[in-house]
This record gives structure tokens, sequence and C-alpha cells, in this order.
């Protein structure tokens, strides 16, 4: 471990990403330019989060990593021994239990608490890009307010489709004046947004970093008509019997046969072991018998 | 260059920089909380939570800005040895340093509306902090927060800025506080 900086990053690169978080806290959804540093994985396998991670953790934390809700995906696990091993820092897959959390595509079922940061792993930043590729353009409608192109794109979804059809990275927009990309939660989280832990943001590819201070207010994009609707799987958890939590589909068997379970894997866990049991759960000593 | 300047900096840069930074942000991510920050000790007249701030924060990329009741050799030396921050006027500043009374009306610049994160951050020192006083709404605040400030209606009109505007640290001693320009005074 002492082959490493402390998390890795030098201090100037630490810095330099921290003057761009409190900045991004004091502008709440307002994307701050930060010179991302080249990291030691791939773009879009977290770049952002782990620096923005390298630049919050301290020694005594306690870091949890999910990818799409889940603690074991070879994503998850490698930036938590990624950080095991430069900073020393212990690690869990409970919830409750971490310090910072860093998230690819979820948050977690568990109410988070003010002594906790949620940082995301971003890959577009910019909720308007994919309606408008130029950079210069949408830096000059997001400093103008000018959102209705993002209206436009969820209106000719409700005359395609009949209902508004992005289901993840649904836009939000924070504090009334930036319209921000929660990155791509499944829209069912984005009522989550507005919770008591801090949440961080960071894209390394797009060099980005954004945040939402507590208790801030965060409303999805809809019409009066057409209201926003958090959506899941209409389908109890089939390992835990939740009916609240956001679900995965698997198919378990070549027949077609189906499964559905938690995404967020630590809370299904943790349901089973105060023994809630699905349709085609068994409880659980029984499983890891 | 005297001898002191070389001491009072972190001992172990990288442990004590991410302390320090952690109550740094949940103060600006939370106005009106109050956190004690430790690690550094910087020469008088400068607060040491002050001089925490500069060193977790500062380095040769954030122009700093010393007001005359801070701008002493022993402070400018001090700065100059830790961080390696130059010193500039008020309108290149990214931090600035000083009492609320000389820093306030200081053309400091608020950003702009396409990059409205290129703005002056104030240190304000302050003689004691505590929880009572102006009334703070806003994000990062769950109903309402109170926190001394040295006046109200300069940061009524910071805030009318947003999203342009300033960001305060408040300090005193070894206790930091944060203002940003979301946050609704009243």
């Amino acid at each position: 471990m002492t082959d490493y900086n402390f998390a890795y990053l030098d201090e100037q690169t630490k810095r330099m990403i921290r003057r761009a978080i409190l900045k991004g806290l004091a502008i709440p959804g307002y994307q701050v330019p930060f010179a991302s540093r080249e990291m030691p994985m791939p773009y879009g396998w977290g770049t952002g989060g782990v620096q923005v991670s390298a630049a919050v953790l301290m020694p005594e934390d306690t870091f949890k990593v999910i990818d799409q809700g889940a603690d074991d995906t070879t994503n998850a696990v490698s930036i938590r021994r990624f950080f095991q091993k430069t900073a020393g820092v212990a690690v869990t897959e409970a919830t409750a239990k971490a310090s910072v959390i860093q998230t690819r595509h979820r948050i977690p079922e568990e109410d988070l608490r003010e002594d906790q940061i949620l940082v995301y792993q971003v890959p577009i930043p910019e909720p308007l890009r994919f309606l408008e590729p130029s950079e210069v353009e949408t830096r000059k409608m997001h400093s103008l307010e000018e959102y209705g192109l993002m209206h436009v794109k969820l209106y000719e979804d409700i005359s395609q489709h009949g209902a508004i059809a992005t289901a993840y990275a649904y836009p939000v927009k924070v504090e009334g004046r930036y319209v921000m990309d929660p990155s791509p939660i499944p829209k069912f989280d984005n009522p989550k947004l507005e919770m008591a832990a801090i949440q961080l943001f960071g894209a390394g590819r797009e060099q980005r970093i954004y945040a939402v201070p507590p208790y801030s207010k965060v409303v999805s994009l809809d019409f009066e008509d057409f209201p926003f609707e958090a959506s899941k799987a209409d389908h109890p958890c089939d390992l835990c019997g939740a009916t609240d939590s956001y679900l995965d589909e698997l198919i378990v068997d070549d027949d077609g046969g189906r499964l559905f379970m938690c995404s967020d894997t630590d809370y299904c866990q943790g349901r089973r072991a105060a023994g809630h049991v699905g349709a085609q759960g068994v409880p659980i000593e029984e499983d890891a018998a | 260059m005297q001898a002191d300047a070389l001491s009072g900096g972190f001992a172990n840069a990288p442990i004590d920089a991410a302390h320090a930074f952690r109550h740094i942000m949940q103060v600006m991510a939370q106005p009106g909380r109050i956190e004690t920050v430790t690690g550094g000790t910087p020469p008088a007249p400068l607060s040491q939570a002050a001089g925490i701030v500069l060193l977790t924060l500062c380095d040769p990329e954030t122009p700093v800005f010393l007001a005359p009741s801070r701008d002493t050799q022993a402070v400018r030396d001090w700065i100059t040895f830790h961080t390696g921050a130059p010193f500039s006027g008020a309108a290149e500043a990214a931090f600035a340093v000083g009492t609320w009374d000389e820093l306030s009306g200081l053309p400091f610049p608020i950003g702009t509306a396409e990059y409205p994160d290129r703005s002056t951050t104030l240190i304000v020192e302050c003689d004691a902090l505590s929880n009572t006083g102006a009334t703070l709404r806003g994000p990062g605040i769950k109903d309402s927060a109170t926190l001394s400030l040295p006046e109200t209606a300069a940061f009524q009109a910071n805030a009318k800025l947003f999203p342009l505007g300033l960001d305060h640290f408040l300090t005193a001693g070894d206790q930091v506080a944060a203002l940003p320009r979301t946050t609704k005074v009243s």
C-alpha cells in the first residue's frame, strides 16, 4: 500500500477535483469542468466516479461499490479492491455500514443518511447531448435556461408511444434551475434523488463533475397531463418477496423460465436474512447449505 | 523568508488534507453546519481554519487575494512555501482571505453565465461562529438553519445573482462554516 500515494491520485490532482466538487455543491446540477486524469481502468468503467471517490475518501471510511445494484459484479469488485489497495479503507457490502458508496446506475433501496456520500459513475453528463451534439450550444442552452428541446423530446415520446418512454437517465431539474442527467439510473430511482446524503457525480471521459447537496429539490421533468411515474417490473421479488424494490429479470433455463429479483443485492440479502422468502426463493440457511 | 514559514503545514499531507477536505465539503454541502478542522498552524493573524482551507484547496493554479489585515510578510511566506499559490488582486482571485468589512464590495469575479463556477471563494475571518442569528434556507438544509453572519443584505444580494455569485467560508479559530450562493438568508 505504501507504494501509492493515499487513494492513488497525487495531491495536486485531488485539490483540483476537490475545488470542482465544492463549486458543484455551490451550483447544484451545474457541470463543473475538471482536468480528468487517466486512471488504471478503461473509460466507461467508472473513471469519473473513481476520481471523485479518491478525492473524498479518508482512511477511516468504509467503502461500498455497487454496479447496477450488485456488490459482486466485476466492476464493483475491482473498484472496491482498487481502494482497498491504494487507500487502505475498510470495505463493506452493507449499505447502512458504508460511509462512502460508489455506484453505477442505481441508488440503494435503503434510505441514506446525512453522514453518507453517494458517488455516481456517469457516462454522458450532458442531458442535452443526444439532442444537441455541440458543447458550445448546450452550454449556451444551460446558461439561458433554454430547455424547450428536452420537453420536445419527452413530447415526441408521448406522441409515438402514448407515454414518456424514457426509462433510465430520466432528466431532472435541480433546485428549479439546471436540468441534470441523473446518470443512467432507472427512473424508479428518480424520487430518491431528494435524499439526506451528499450526491457527487463524476464523468471521467467527459471531464465533468456535478453535485446535489442534501435535501435539494430534484424534480423529474414531465407534463401536467402526463405526470412523471416511477416504474418497475410489476412483480414481487422471487427471492425475498419485496414489492417495493427495483427488479432484474433473469432467464434461468432453456425453456424461457424467468425469475425476478431485487437489483440491490444487499437489500435482497438483508430481507432474506430477516426471514422473507419469495415465490421461487428458499430460506437463506438452506441456500447456503 | 523567516524559518517560521517552513512549519505549520500538514504533517502528513495526503491524510491531513483528506480529513480537512471532508469537513470543508460537509460545511459547503450543509450551510449552517460548523466543523472543527485541525492539522495546520498558520502564522497570526490568519486563523487556523482559514489556513487549513488554503492548505487543502490552494496550489499554483489558484491566485489568492489577501485583504490588508491578513497581508503580512509572514502570511505571504507561509502560503507561498506550503501551497505555491500566487498572490493577486481581487479581480483575478480564486480565493480571498480577510474580514467581512475588508472583503465586502470588492470586485471579485462572480462567474459567467456559461461558467458560473469561475467565481471567487471568500474565506471570511470572523471573531466567533455560532448557530445563532440569521436564518438560512436552501439546498443542503432540511428545513432551516441558523448561523452567525456578519450581515444579511450582502448575502441576500449575492443569492439573487444565482447561478452566478460568490461562495463563502466563514472561519474563526479552528472552526469553519460555509455559505454558498444558493443559500437564502433572512
